[in-house]
């Protein structure tokens, strides 16, 4: 990711001869601040949904939501005549979930981004970019349905569990749909690192092995720390897949093979048919702010790290 | 270049905004039906067969659970929720409060909640207690030879508890009905989002337990009798058991409206609620009405 073939130097307006009408001139400016609005977007949709997401959380979470309940307890049943809202089994299913499926997509991200940026073929990388992109397009419902219908039966036989529905389910399918982030990342920042390295470690003597262990990890070692952050990001985020994949069931599990019930899933199953502005409305909505600053941490710290990279190259 | 990308832009602007108000204003006699999802397929039953003889009254189906036409009912967006629980008090005041109208309650037909397990599993009755102490917090069971059954295909595991979720008016009808009033349900079932997809995975797991409508049977399930105490005898759901109450498990079937119905809708719960309408309750594997109360209105 170096700045220094950067376009941004390069006129911003083409000229358009001697004798550019004023209508012209309005036009190109009108577009102007069309893009400008734009751009500016994505700061304003950002702000705007946590303003609603928390605004809606906020009466609950300053008004008598037991935090310590919230956090400690795994007694989730918001409809009961005492509605207890613990998500520590929730909290427990969406980390188990994550680090699963972070122990199977890491390496094999990892693994893959190294083989397309240095050791495939020209025609061969593009052929394997466009397929992992082609991963990445799969809509997460399908997913779900790959996990319910495909995987349920073939973990059951396999490992004898009672259900196929678990933790090991959605840990590969959320493996599968987070690889393709960690592989494109992980790929750029591979590709960042300048050839002289590679030619000085072959100088060297280094085989192909040490160059990629001993040169090109600890010289990408941040940009691969942001792919491996942003995947993680998407296994936390996922919600219709975990939902069919992870058996739905709020308990503290105790093998791969247990049912868990995660964050987002809860979420997409309750929130549709609860009553606006009641205290299961809300405590949802707290989760949601919940999900929020954890995607926020996760992805600052992503940023910083890639921060770091520049930094370090530019210097 | 500019100019014609803006009036690209805006040509297409007006097109869309035309289609939809053109949608919105076009189909004035359509009917909007949310809610339970256990009805979800029998209201769609209905809105075909009332259609071919009311061409200019369309009833749109949607599921999503009880909860969620009530809601809807509640904020005044739809015509007719169909539920497969009463509405709580709170949400009559909240639709009164919202729409100034007070929701109309119509009973139109009953369900047998069926209990359903794998096709493997060799149990043929079970009470009442022993399903509360499988789904009830602080139940003893867990295991499915702590019944007395040698359920082989599903040896040293614990019984896997398929759910509702929790907002499912099916959720809250076991939990009144099996588990008892104050009784909550124990933690770490599977819950489902759906009446079928209990069946399905129930059809799929050895070890699970399920409650769905006696509608959703299919040959990889098998449903189990249910008595209302250990010993007696257990009770098939059918037609038959679910109308002289011999069956423990049947609840009503609802509709609310807001206010009296008038118009298309009240057309539509009439044919509903006569001889045509109750006959695809029939078909459709709920108890119809008729038969039910034959004297009283």
């Amino acid at each position: 990711m170096p700045a220094d073939s950067s376009t941004t130097a390069q006129a911003r307006r083409p000229t358009l001869g001697g004798g550019a009408s004023l209508l012209g001139w309005l036009g190109e400016l009108l577009i102007e601040a069309l893009i400008r609005v734009c751009g500016w977007s994505a700061i304003f949709f950002v702000f705007g949904i946590f303003f609603f997401v928390f605004r809606e959380g906020a009466p609950l979470l300053f008004g008598g939501l037991d935090l310590k309940e919230f956090f400690t307890s795994s007694d989730w049943n918001p409809v009961s005549d005492t509605p207890h809202y613990g998500i520590l089994g929730l909290l427990a299913g969406t980390v188990s979930v994550t680090v699963l499926s972070m122990t199977i997509a890491v390496p094999l991200g990892l693994g893959s981004a190294v083989y397309v940026s240095e050791f495939s073929t020209p025609k061969l990388k593009e052929f394997l970019k466009i397929a992992i992109e082609m991963l990445a397009a799969i809509p997460s419902i399908v997913w779900g349905f790959i996990a319910y219908m495909v995987l349920n039966p073939l973990i059951i036989e396999v490992t004898g569990a009672p259900v196929g529905v678990n933790i090991l389910n959605a840990g590969i399918i959320l493996a599968l749909m987070s690889v393709p982030v960690i592989v494109s990342v992980g790929e750029d920042a591979l590709k960042a690192v300048p050839d002289s390295y590679r030619e000085a470690a072959l100088a060297l003597g280094a085989s192909r092995w040490e160059i990629v262990y001993r040169v090109l990890f600890p010289a990408a070692k941040n940009g691969l720390l942001a792919a491996v952050l942003l995947g993680v990001g998407r296994a936390i985020g996922e919600t219709m897949a975990v939902l069919m994949a992870t058996g739905h069931a709020n308990q503290i599990p105790t093998s791969v093979l247990d049912r868990v019930q995660t964050l987002t899933a809860t979420i997409a199953a309750e929130l549709g048919e609860t009553v606006q502005g009641d205290d299961h409305y809300r405590v949802l909505f707290v989760i949601g702010i919940l999900l929020f600053a954890i995607a926020f941490v996760v992805n600052l710290t992503a940023d910083l790290v890639v921060k770091g990279v520049r930094g370090k190259q530019n210097g | 270049m500019q100019y014609r990308l803006l009036r690209t832009l805006a040509v297409g602007g007006a097109l869309v905004a035309l289609g939809v108000t053109g949608c919105y204003s076009r189909n004035e006699n359509a009917i909007k039906v949310t809610g339970s999802d256990t009805m979800v397929n029998l209201a769609q039953a209905w809105a075909e067969s009332f259609r071919s003889t009311h061409p200019d009254i369309s009833p749109q189906i949607k599921g999503g659970g009880s909860g969620v036409g009530i809601a809807a009912l509640c904020a005044g967006k739809i015509d007719i929720a169909t539920a497969s629980r009463p509405m709580k008090p709170k949400e009559i005041e909240l639709a009164k409060a919202n729409t100034g109208k007070e929701p109309k309650q119509i009973i139109v037909g009953r369900d047998a909640l069926a209990i359903y397990v794998h096709k493997d599993n060799p149990i043929e009755t079970i009470s009442l207690e022993e399903l509360a102490e499988i789904y009830g917090a602080g139940g003893k069971f867990t295991k499915w030879d702590q019944l007395g059954v040698d359920n082989k295909a599903c040896q040293g595991h614990e019984i896997i508890r398929v759910s509702r979720q929790n907002s499912s008016g099916t959720y809250a009808y076991f939990r009144e009905h099996v588990l008892g009033e104050k009784r909550e349900y124990k933690q770490g079932a599977t819950s489902q989002s759906g009446s079928s997809d209990v069946v399905a995975l129930v059809s799929k797991t050895p070890c699970a337990i399920g409650y769905s409508g006696m509608g959703y049977d299919n040959d990889q399930v098998k449903i189990v009798n249910v008595s209302r105490r250990k010993g007696e005898p257990g009770v098939t759901p059918s037609i038959e058991t679910a109308l002289d109450n011999s069956y423990p498990i049947s609840r009503p079937l609802y509709l609310y409206t807001l206010g009296e119905p008038s118009g298309a809708v009240q057309e539509f719960i009439a044919w509903i609620l006569s001889d045509e309408g109750q006959e695809i309750i029939e078909r459709n594997g709920y108890v119809p009405l008729a038969k039910e109360r034959p004297a009283a209105g």
